[in-house]
């Protein structure tokens, strides 16, 4: 198997008392997409400021294409194009000024042409000599992500780059990752806290919770239809919970709270439940499927902060 | 290098802010030019009273080289004021904007971000001098002429020949471009600290300030005290004005403030280098 294009070991980073990443390792290989996910304040941004090097860790190393980052920062920065939060830019001066000056400081020798050519994939021609204090989020974002791959780095580093923008820019913006996946063959590592957008992008999933990994798998893995979180809502009844948990149904962890039986199975199976509840008398009124995705991680990161209360 | 410094400078000249500062030199200097047209033989006057009763002055003493040398008193407390303006803003800007992240995240060094920094802010100081020496000095010989300059002191007075003056304008404006860059190396070390630009250009306004006040009270608490302060000697270029010239005492300041500005740019670098990105 081949070397992973950026590996991160063993990576923890304190502000004051306060673990913002704790211990965090990973590795990502080439031409894949990441999904990097946690609720707010778990480590994401701090995580991919030191992977640019904004952030010096206290302890752990990053290594790309096995190069330490911290000894030759310098080079390999080269070939790794990044947004760090908001992808902020010099307001006073046009979307094209901004991309000449940051080509410019990419280290490579970068041509007009090239130039051009970014624009027009991020869709900003014809406005790319627009002060960018003039740009809307979704222009800035692609504007971001034009300076971020116009020295066609191999390596993608992308926090939240949806932030902010409008369900047809979040769309724009997606397209544009997985062209620049498919088309470009660029690996790329991106946060969002929007679930549904990443489980469309993303090949492999990093969650992390409190600054400390929780899972890193591939999409395929972590999404079997059999954990859907389903919802039905339903007559209360006395007794449904003593009947359900005495039927096949409670190799399923069913459970009824006010009118509401969640369940975790295959949707597959729905019709045969729904039979069932009318069988034993019960109307059913609605029935919701969580998604998936979103279910998964809202166990992991629910289940990790009750295992915390408790202690 | 290169490179990175003339980003640096098209910044710099491409924000409307960095203009204000030549706009006020204007003005200024415009306002005490017109003031001494229409005013200027009564300032003279009382300028010249008490030397009057002990000497016999000929000719009209009004010219453009007393006239600058107003100009370069008054403007003591505001060019550093319009430094700050632009160098506080360098690295704090940066911040503000956000742009710092997306600048460090290119394949620069830190140490190379700051030197061009500090050269940019170098090379604004020195054009913003010399805008002063050609508004000043230019535009006063043109308005009010040339002639012998008075220099009158508290306890003397010193009369400069015509042809003996130019020289030591150009050394006065060399040497106020150094204690401009003083300035604007106090201004991007107190930005490293900063994430808006506005606590660096005032932290070195009132520092200036407090300091100059201290250079310039007589007291004995502060008279050991005041050969180390720099703004005890940004006003060294005064020394050009005395007859003899003080060349050891201008040499003595000119390094205790390439001593200062070398100090605050490797605190500079020292700090910066070590600071993690957070805004």
């Amino acid at each position: 198997m081949a070397s992973p294009i950026l590996d991160v070991r063993s990576l923890t980073k304190s502000f004051n008392h306060f673990k913002a990443v704790d211990d965090l390792s990973f590795a990502i290989n080439k031409g894949a997409v990441y999904g990097f996910l946690g609720q707010n304040g778990a480590g994401k941004s701090t995580t991919m400021r030191m992977l640019m090097g904004l952030i010096f860790p206290d302890n752990g190393s990053i290594l790309i294409n096995g190069s330490s980052f911290s000894n030759s920062q310098r080079h390999l920065l080269r070939n790794i194009g990044a947004i760090i939060e908001r992808p902020d830019m010099y307001g006073y001066l046009s979307g094209w000024e901004n991309l000449k000056i940051f080509a410019a400081l990419s280290g490579k020798n970068i041509k007009t042409n090239r130039l051009h050519e970014v624009i027009e994939m991020v869709g900003l021609k014809g406005r790319e000599k627009d002060k960018v204090k003039a740009y809307s989020q979704g222009m800035k974002q692609r504007l971001g992500i034009a300076i971020a791959t116009v020295h066609e780095p191999d390596l993608l580093i992308l926090d939240e780059p949806t932030n902010g923008l409008d369900p047809q820019g979040i769309a724009e913006i997606r397209n544009l990752i997985l062209s620049l996946s498919k088309d470009h063959g660029k690996t790329i590592l991106v946060s969002s806290h929007l679930l549904h957008e990443i489980e469309q992008v993303a090949t492999d999933i990093i969650i992390i919770h409190k600054g400390k990994k929780m899972i890193e798998a591939p999409v395929g893995e972590l999404l079997h239809p059999d954990d859907t979180r389903i919802e039905i809502t339903l007559q209360p009844a006395p007794g449904l919970q003593q009947s359900i948990n005495h039927s096949g149904w409670a190799q399923y962890s069913p459970e009824i709270s006010d009118g509401v039986l969640t369940i975790k199975m295959n949707p597959a199976q729905i019709p045969a439940l729904n039979k069932w509840l009318v069988e034993q008398g019960i109307e059913v009124s609605g029935i919701t499927t969580q998604h998936s995705f979103e279910a998964y991680f809202l166990n992991i990161t629910h289940e990790t902060t009750a295992a915390d209360r408790t202690v | 290098m290169k490179q990175l410094l003339q980003i640096e400078l098209f910044k710099i000249f491409r924000r409307p802010r960095t203009y204000i500062s030549f706009g006020i030199v204007t003005a200024i200097t415009f306002v005490i030019q017109l003031a001494m047209l229409t005013d200027g033989k009564s300032y003279m006057s009382f300028a010249l009273q008490g030397v009057n009763e002990q000497f016999d002055i000929h000719g009209n003493m009004i010219n453009g080289y007393f006239i600058t040398y107003i100009i370069l008193q008054t403007l003591l407390i505001q060019i550093p004021l319009l430094v700050a303006l632009v160098a506080g803003d360098t690295l704090a800007g940066e911040a503000t904007l956000g742009t710092l992240r997306l600048l460090l995240t290119k394949p620069i060094s830190r140490n190379q971000l700051i030197l061009a920094k500090f050269m940019s802010s170098f090379i604004y100081t020195v054009l913003l001098v010399i805008w002063l020496a050609v508004v000043a000095l230019g535009l006063s010989v043109l308005i009010f002429g040339r002639g012998d300059m008075v220099n009158i002191k508290s306890d003397t007075f010193i009369l400069i020949l015509q042809n003996d003056v130019l020289w030591r304008y150009a050394a006065a404006f060399c040497f106020a471009m150094l204690a401009m860059t003083t300035i604007a190396s106090l201004s991007i070390l107190l930005s490293v600290f900063a994430d808006n630009s506005i606590g660096p250009i005032i932290s070195t306004m009132g520092i200036v300030v407090v300091l100059t006040i201290l250079s310039n009270l007589d007291l004995p608490l502060f008279n050991h005290i005041k050969p180390y302060i720099f703004t005890t000697h940004m006003i060294g270029w005064k020394g050009f004005f005395d007859d003899p010239v003080p060349v050891r005492q201008i040499g003595i300041s000119a390094m205790v403030l390439i001593v200062y500005t070398v100090a605050f740019a490797g605190t500079t670098m020292l700090v910066f280098n070590k600071k993690d990105i957070k805004s």
